[in-house]
């Protein structure tokens, strides 16, 4: 109730043109032992089309924090790097994190409108805590966004139901921080130019004594083929690989003459043929890379949900009425068990 | 002396009617959502919270006192709380808003729970009536927003563990130790009750309620309440403007062997790394 009325004050008072601030974005920049994701990128430009400043934040421990600033600040369209260091932040927990958060977005001299990220899994699970105790929404994988600087109001577009309709929604001015998370694959990587003049200030740390929740351990997965998240080339496989030793013995070689990441569906992931961190789709990872091969997958709604982006997919499946058809550029219906190492035979040629 | 009398759990497990995640979805001619005249179920992510709680009872019994179901939404949706009440579910809350109305926003969602745990956890005669944990899908499967368990987390100030794929009660310890799964791996936290848990969808495989199970879940409690009685403004605070089909995509169509598959990805400029 009593929201509502302050609400109604508000939007009475940013009416006046003059009033309305110019946006000025808070993005949370990650990073993993010093490097910065590359999701972080796509939350900077987007964070730049809202036309006003851009402020990176970065936390960590002391170790990383430094050179983690040194490269944030020579990203275009930053204006500031704001950084605090504690061995509290070594992992970024929300528990620990939010008040910090809370306390930057909330004092006095706070001037920031808008609050980015990369859709991870590390963002996902701190905006939504810090938007709640501020009173306002997370908008989830944003695709596109648009600041109308007159009336404080931003427009985002998102997918919805899987990907299968896109919404349109628009922050009125009345909710004062705008909270959003981006997709990576819809925005471009920030570019770094060598001309500097981000400002980078130090921000005290908000010591949680005896935080609720305790980090024990940080398992991940280790490869050295590109990042799925990343990769402009995937090679994802599905049921029909049998097993984890088929998976790897026929995705592998082609992945790695290709120079692809891998990939699976759920159902491969679920048969424990592939890491989890591997799944393409609604509940996984969404890409968008130039090439995306779909080897043994029937192509249910929520793995297209991930994957339907892609600029060239090619399907190779023995089922001819299998769903994949429908979106592939290319398809060949044929048992991948066949096709497979003779297609990495022939590109080796 | 005598250990501690072993805490007693009170756990929470808000549900969502959502559109069947089979369902092919058609957006609206008017553009102003989806055709919402299809079967409907229980968000997936959701029969998963009701399925741990139901694991957490088999496992510690007694120390698990009450499992309680609650959503929000139209009248339809006690046909959800009724499937929650078959997998397990002692009780159930229904907040029961208009059929026309548009589904409330996840933050709204998250003060109708703060609100209805803060009720209960006045009400309470000892802390053993207390609700300490929380458990609800990592995100609905139709608006895809994912934040509503966050949300309530900071809105209690309650640890919280998203996406969790494993889930260890240490009854007497008063603690948790919850598997996450993170961007390239997993994660490990041991967490404090009260909390909130969101699941993933490998935390388990739902059970199927059976008939009988079904027939007893027609007894069972389920209390009405009307977002006024907890003082819950469903407005609104973001304006959706338009629902729209994503740009389709048309098959290319088919090759009839891996030379003319080889031939189009080189049309493409695709060759070996």
């Amino acid at each position: 109730m009593l929201r509502t009325s302050s609400k109604i004050c508000r939007s009475a008072f940013t009416r006046s043109y003059a009033t309305t601030p110019s946006p000025h974005a808070l993005v949370f920049l990650e990073h993993r032992a010093g490097i910065i994701d590359s999701g972080s990128l796509s939350a900077l430009t987007a964070a730049e089309q809202l036309g006003g400043k851009v402020s990176a934040l970065v936390v960590g421990s002391s170790e990383h924090v430094q050179g983690v600033v040194d490269q944030a600040k020579k990203f275009k369209g930053v204006t500031s790097v704001l950084h605090s260091s504690s061995p509290q932040y070594a992992e970024p927990l929300p528990e620990v994190l939010s008040p910090l958060l809370e306390k930057l977005l909330s004092g006095a001299d706070s001037s920031f409108t808008h609050v980015v990220s990369a859709t991870s899994s590390s963002a996902k699970s701190l905006l939504p805590r810090v938007s709640a105790r501020l009173d306002a929404p997370t908008i989830s994988d944003v695709t596109s966004l648009e600041h109308d600087a007159g009336s404080g109001s931003t427009t985002f577009t998102r997918p919805i139901y899987a990907g299968n309709a896109i919404s349109t929604v628009r922050a009125p001015s009345s909710i004062p921080i705008k909270f959003f998370t981006v997709r990576g694959t819809a925005f471009a990587a920030a570019a770094a130019s060598d001309a500097s003049e981000a400002e980078v200030k130090a921000v005290d740390p908000v010591e949680v004594a005896d935080p609720p929740t305790v980090h024990v351990k940080t398992t991940i997965a280790k490869s050295d083929r590109p990042d799925l998240g990343v990769a402009s080339r995937v090679v994802s496989g599905g049921r029909a690989l049998k097993n984890a030793e088929t998976f790897e013995k026929t995705l592998y070689p082609l992945a790695d003459a290709l120079g692809a990441a891998v990939g699976a569906s759920r159902a491969a992931v679920d048969a424990g043929y592939a890491d989890n961190s591997l799944q393409v789709g609604q509940t996984g990872k969404v890409v968008a890379p130039e090439l995306y091969m779909a080897l043994g997958i029937s192509g249910a709604i929520q793995h297209l949900a991930g994957m339907k982006d892609s600029k060239l997919i090619v399907a190779v499946n023995k089922d001819p009425d299998a769903p994949i058809f429908q979106v592939a550029d290319v398809g060949l219906v044929a048992d991948l068990f066949d096709v497979v190492p003779e297609l990495t035979e022939k590109l080796k040629k | 002396m005598r250990p501690s009398a072993i805490r007693l759990l009170n756990i929470l497990v808000p549900v969502k009617r959502s559109v069947d995640y089979a369902v092919k979805i058609r957006v609206n001619p008017q553009q102003t959502g989806i055709d919402t005249n299809v079967k409907h179920s229980m968000n997936p992510f959701d029969e998963i919270a009701v399925e741990e709680a139901a694991i957490l009872r088999q496992k510690h019994k007694d120390a698990v006192k009450s499992i309680k179901a609650i959503t929000i939404g139209p009248p339809k949706s006690v046909d959800t709380l009724r499937t929650a009440l078959a997998m397990g579910a002692d009780s159930a809350i229904h907040v029961e808003i208009p059929e026309s109305a548009a589904s409330p926003e996840p933050l709204a969602v998250a003060k109708t729970l703060r609100a209805v745990i803060e009720r209960q956890n006045a009400a309470a005669a000892s802390d053993a009536d207390k609700i300490d944990l929380v458990i609800l899908g990592k995100q609905a499967i139709d608006d895809d927003l994912g934040v509503t368990g966050q949300m309530l987390a900071g809105l209690l100030g309650w640890s919280q563990a998203t996406f969790a794929s494993k889930v260890d009660l240490d009854v007497a310890k008063n603690e948790v130790f919850v598997v996450r799964e993170i961007d390239g791996g997993g994660d490990e936290i041991r967490c404090k009750l009260p909390m909130v848990i969101t699941t993933d969808l490998r935390l388990n495989v739902p059970r199927y309620a059976t008939l009988p199970n079904i027939m007893k879940a027609k007894k069972k409690p389920v209390e009405k309440l009307s977002p006024s009685d907890l003082g819950i403004d469903y407005t609104p605070q973001l304006e959706t403007l338009k629902v729209s089909e994503p740009p389709s995509r048309v098959g290319g169509g088919k090759v009839a062997n891996v030379d003319e598959l080889l031939a189009k990805l080189k049309e493409a400029g695709i060759q070996a790394a």
